[in-house]
């Protein structure tokens, strides 16, 4: 039987792991490759990293650190922030991250979706979704990543997940913008909404705080995995211990891992 | 090149991280597709990431369709690659190199089970081989894909995602894992590990 996945996200600007509350006053957590190697050792299922500043500022990022990052780790990671195009997508991948997850750049350009799913399959790429509740509707943002330059991209989310899927998304993680980095858990109502129209495997973002939360998305929302940071970074939530309450409450999960 | 081990040049992105899981292993490798590299390997790996169409017909613009059959030294095939050893698969309506019987068919659509399947999934052991050394039921092995082979008598390991499906196969030299033994933790070494002594 499949697991459910535990994915912990590193935000990372400047080549350091950082974490922001609601997106902003970002503080340094520590070292890329030494939180990559702990969270594999815990028993981590899949990382993300976020590049957070590449892709408001449109600038050309060192991405060395991908290559560093798939030296270490045995175990699935994808890379998200600044994929424009590609051939953005085709260094990543080519530096070793098993997937790309893009989201404003496929706001701005929904056939960058189709070429990427037509080159490398569907199965490498992610598509990334900032959501929130907007005049009583789900709506998608772009530029989250800068709360200068985030505007309501003009899309239901709802649409748009079932545009992404049509275009060829292997994946989807919705970040349910009002709950993240708040911990008061994750967005239920949205997530089970997106549930339904989404045939692709579903990551849930934003809002973790307790192992009972992690419970809840996995059998509310039905979620194929669940990620979260800062709980995470600061050593609120040990790995080990939350797989072994989701196991006490039958959610199956991989076991390994050491504290 | 021999004593390396040849990685067949498939055409896909994404062969770093199968290149370091072999250098942790001690393995030097070289990516490839001229024949004569690929007969000379001790050990032949067949990656394969994207869609198996776009695979096959980057093999037959080598030659390698006639040379990967006539190949005498272990070959494991990851994920698109083991589904190349077969008949056939429905990705793109193509034949394969027909190393191995059956035909790889995309999961049902259904609610329940996602496609891709993405995720860990847990090995259940159908067979006896070097290659599952160390390897124990309730394993778990990382897998990415949206076609899989059924549960034949060439099947090692079976994993279950709404049907069983083939996780690992072999028959005589051709073998291969649908998961990606690269990003399978410690399990994943341990079985590139077998196949390396093989």
């Amino acid at each position: 039987m499949l697991a459910r996945r535990i994915i912990p996200c590193l935000d990372v600007r400047d080549g350091r792991v950082v974490k922001g509350v609601r997106f902003r006053d970002h503080e340094d957590v520590g070292d890329i490759l030494e939180l990559a190697r702990r969270y594999r050792r815990q028993g981590a299922d899949e990382l993300v990293f976020y590049d957070i500043t590449a892709s408001p500022e449109r600038r050309r990022v060192d991405r060395n650190w991908v290559n560093r990052v798939a030296a270490v780790l045995d175990i699935p990671f994808c890379v998200a922030g600044g994929i424009r195009s590609v051939e953005d997508a085709e260094e990543v991948l080519n530096l070793g991250a098993d997937k790309i997850s893009v989201n404003t750049p496929a706001l701005a350009d929904p056939g960058l979706i189709d070429r990427l799913s037509a080159r490398f399959g569907a199965q490498c790429v992610v598509i990334g979704m900032d959501s929130r509740l907007e005049d009583g509707e789900w709506q998608v943002y772009f530029n989250t990543g800068n709360p200068e330059l985030t505007e309501a991209a003009r899309r239901r989310t709802l649409d748009w997940v079932d545009e992404v899927q049509s275009r060829g998304a292997g994946e989807i993680v919705l970040n349910c913008m009002s709950m993240d980095g708040v911990r008061r858990g994750y967005d239920i109502e949205q997530l089970t909404a997106v549930r339904e129209r989404c045939r692709v495997p579903l990551i849930a973002s934003g809002g973790a705080g307790t192992p009972e939360h992690f419970v809840d998305v996995f059998r509310d929302a039905r979620v194929d995995g669940a990620l979260a940071a800062s709980v995470f970074h600061r050593k609120l939530i040990d790995i080990p211990d939350l797989k072994r309450h989701l196991r006490a409450e039958g959610i199956h999960v991989r076991t390994g891992g050491v504290a | 090149m021999a004593g390396r081990v040849a990685l067949v040049d498939t055409g896909g992105a994404n062969i770093a991280s199968l290149d370091f899981a072999l250098r942790r292993l001690g393995h030097e490798t070289v990516l490839t597709h001229d024949a004569e590299a690929i007969r000379a390997a001790r050990h032949v790996i067949m990656p394969g990431v994207g869609a198996a169409s776009d695979a096959m017909a980057r093999l037959k613009a080598h030659g390698l369709e006639a040379v990967i059959p006539t190949l005498e030294q272990p070959v494991l095939g990851i994920c698109l690659g083991m589904q190349l050893l077969f008949d056939g698969s429905d990705e793109g309506d193509v034949e394969c190199l027909g190393l191995l019987p059956g035909r790889a068919r995309r999961f049902a659509d259904d609610p329940s089970f996602p496609v891709p399947q993405m995720g860990w999934n847990e090995l259940e052991r159908v067979g006896d081989h070097p290659l599952l050394r160390g390897v124990h039921d309730g394993d778990f092995a990382y897998f990415i894909h949206s076609y899989a082979l059924p549960v034949t008598d060439c099947t090692l390991a079976a994993a279950t995602y709404g049907m069983a499906f083939s996780a690992v196969v072999g028959r005589g030299n051709f073998l291969g894992t649908q998961f990606h033994p690269e990003r399978s933790g410690a399990v994943g070494a341990r079985i590139l590990g077998n196949f390396l002594r093989l």
